[in-house]
């Protein structure tokens, strides 16, 4: 985990534009700005502001149209898709906000899938993700289904999944938005713990100020543009 | 990297019963397909094991069949008279001069004739063919208007029973005995004395001298001794090859028959293979952008989805073959294009039969899953992570 003061996301000039029969809708207009490693970043904005296609651009699973994204040293924007896929193997861990687990997997099985893209044997496979549930505490459900689950628990199978491979950022969406205030108090304090005892750096978007509240930097967006960082919880 | 197997294994069986439905509509074509071509490899089983590869029957110039030959009596003496005839442990050689005539009998269970074959024997035509065993009351004298029946005829065939009398060729001619020739066939013929169906049918030709070669090896010789001979327009075969060549056409057209069936039935199981398959992407269009999020290149995507259907097309085949090995369990009676004559043979299920409908069954979860399986694997995965 990279903990320092430079930057381990660069966004320089990034522009969106989404293209809806004859009409153009842009997203995101010349987004300038840095995330230092081991930073807990919030994004806000209301709906439509283009804060998930940010997050999208930043995580490599869509492209931007002019401007430039560097992580850990990577141009993503310049990728090829097969280099992108390798390189969100490698680099990138994904909390979405409905979970998005394999229902016909077991929480075992979930957290061993990114495992398939490296070079683990079978064996080391299942003790990397045995240990990835552990550290969320679902070591004792690691062989129950995500529908014999509470929806905070897939949730944290969830966050193990996108840990196992020690990423370079963890990308969340909304990832309380379908949970109780219990639940998401959970997921929190968990993401907040391993922004602080691992140096994960963390960029998430959130409609839930108490979400929020947990990062160390926020930012808000409204219609493409990007506001200044709000230091929140100084390191 | 591939999306392991289990993904796909699972996913079938979590949708059980659509898997089942599908499967059970492959099965069902996989099986009409295994079951034609086994009786069409059984038809020609029944053929090529009737001959055996030692003996050698010599029949008119381009008659293709006993029925349609005659081997004139001169001819039929010259035949006898080659050096490499073996010759028996009664110290005769191992010859026998035949003739073949369609008769009609009517059929037990439609009242409505159908043609047999009766064929009319010397003594060593049994030993010729030792498949053929009497497995009641005894064999037809010589000089006598007295037959041997096969055992498939007795229970196909009206008045086919020992000691009742079949009327043919202005004479009436008494079932002495009943003889089992296995799955060939004999087992669907009458066999009566040589000379006395000569002169009940009227015929001054023999239909086929049939005779064991000393040494097989001298098969071309003899052969091409016979073709080059200017006194006998005759040819000689192998036995096997002969009866081979009388199943080639009803096998084909079997086949034949059989394809375009299953053909026209095969494009029903594939759409309902690919509609299967493209249920299975709208439901799972989620976790496909998961899948790719996560770093699962489009061709994981493909080969995962792809695998789903060819393990349908797969258990399909294997369901299908399952039943339709059940058919080796029946025999069928059928006329022999060729010959003219009723013939009954066994469903042979073959290496070859199964190898063939494995290959059509998978080739049908191929057709059914691949344009799914590419749609799944081209679509974006913002898209596919909004389906949720």
């Amino acid at each position: 985990m990279i903990k320092s003061a430079t930057p381990i996301v660069e966004i320089r000039h990034l522009s969106k534009t989404y293209i809806r029969g004859d009409y153009k809708i842009p997203v995101l207009e010349d987004i300038t700005f840095d995330v230092m490693a081991g930073e807990f970043l919030a994004l806000m904005g209301p709906s439509g502001s283009g804060k998930s296609t940010l997050l999208n651009l930043i995580a490599g699973i869509d492209h931007a149209d002019s401007g430039q994204i560097i992580i850990g040293g990577d141009h993503i924007t310049s990728f090829s898709e097969t280099q992108l896929s390798l390189w969100r193997a490698n680099h990138v861990g994904f909390i979405f906000q409905f979970y998005n687990l394999i229902p016909v997997l077991t929480a075992l099985e979930n957290v061993e899938l990114p495992l398939h893209l490296t070079d683990l044997s079978r064996k080391e496979r299942r003790e990397h993700a045995a240990i990835a549930l552990s550290l969320v505490n679902l070591k004792n459900r690691m062989d129950h289904y995500p529908g014999q689950l509470s929806g905070g628990e897939q949730q944290r199978v969830a966050i193990a999944r996108a840990v196992v491979t020690d990423p370079t950022i963890l990308v969340a969406d909304e990832p309380t938005g379908d949970l109780d205030l219990a639940s998401a108090e959970d997921i929190l304090s968990l993401m907040e713990q391993l922004n602080l005892q691992s140096g994960m750096t963390i960029i998430m978007v959130t409609h839930d100020p108490r979400a929020a509240e947990k990062a160390k930097v926020l930012r808000h967006l409204e219609k493409g543009v990007l506001s200044h960082a709000h230091f929140q919880n100084p390191y | 990297m591939m999306v392991p197997f289990s993904y796909s294994f699972r996913n079938l069986w979590t949708r059980r019963l659509t898997t089942i439905l599908t499967i059970f509509g492959m099965a069902l074509v996989v099986c009409v397909f295994a079951s034609i071509l086994m009786l069409a490899e059984g038809l020609q089983k029944t053929l090529v094991q009737t001959g055996s590869d030692d003996n050698v029957i010599v029949i008119r110039k381009g008659s293709g069949t006993e029925v349609q030959s005659g081997v004139e009596r001169q001819q039929a003496s010259i035949i006898e008279t080659m050096p490499e005839i073996a010759i028996g442990m009664d110290g005769k050689k191992r010859v026998a001069k035949e003739i073949v005539v369609l008769i009609s009998i009517p059929k037990r269970k439609t009242g409505k004739p159908s043609n047999v074959v009766i064929r009319g024997i010397q003594g060593p035509s049994i030993s010729l063919r030792p498949q053929v065993k009497l497995i009641a009351g005894r064999l037809p004298r010589t000089g006598l208007s007295e037959v041997m029946v096969g055992l498939s005829l007795t229970d196909k065939f009206k008045g086919i029973e020992l000691n009742q009398k079949i009327c043919c060729g202005l004479r009436n001619w008494m079932i002495v005995g009943i003889f089992d020739a296995g799955n060939t066939g004999f087992n669907s013929e009458i066999w009566g004395d040589v000379d006395q169906l000569m002169q009940a049918f009227r015929r001054p030709v023999y239909s086929s001298v049939i005779f064991q070669l000393s040494n097989p090896s001298m098969f071309q010789e003899v052969k091409l001794r016979i073709a080059n001979d200017p006194r006998l327009s005759l040819e000689a075969k192998r036995e096997t090859q002969y009866y081979l060549e009388q199943s080639e056409m009803m096998a084909k057209f079997l086949r034949i028959l059989g394809l375009s069936l299953t053909i026209i039935f095969s494009i029903g199981a594939t759409i309902g293979a690919m509609i299967t398959m493209y249920a299975a992407v709208a439901n799972r269009t989620a976790e496909i952008g998961t899948l790719r999020a996560l770093g699962f290149q489009r061709k994981a995507v493909l080969v995962s989805f792809l695998t789903e259907s060819l393990l349908l097309g797969f258990l399909g085949g294997c369901t299908g073959l399952f039943f339709a090995s059940f058919m080796q369990f029946f025999t069928v009676s059928t006329v022999n294009f060729q010959t003219f004559s009723e013939l009954a043979f066994r469903f042979n299920l073959t290496v070859k039969t199964v190898y063939s409908a494995f290959i059509f069954s998978i080739l049908m979860g191929f057709i059914g899953g691949i344009i799914p399986a590419i749609q799944a694997s081209r679509m974006t995965i913002v898209d596919a992570l909004r389906a949720v």
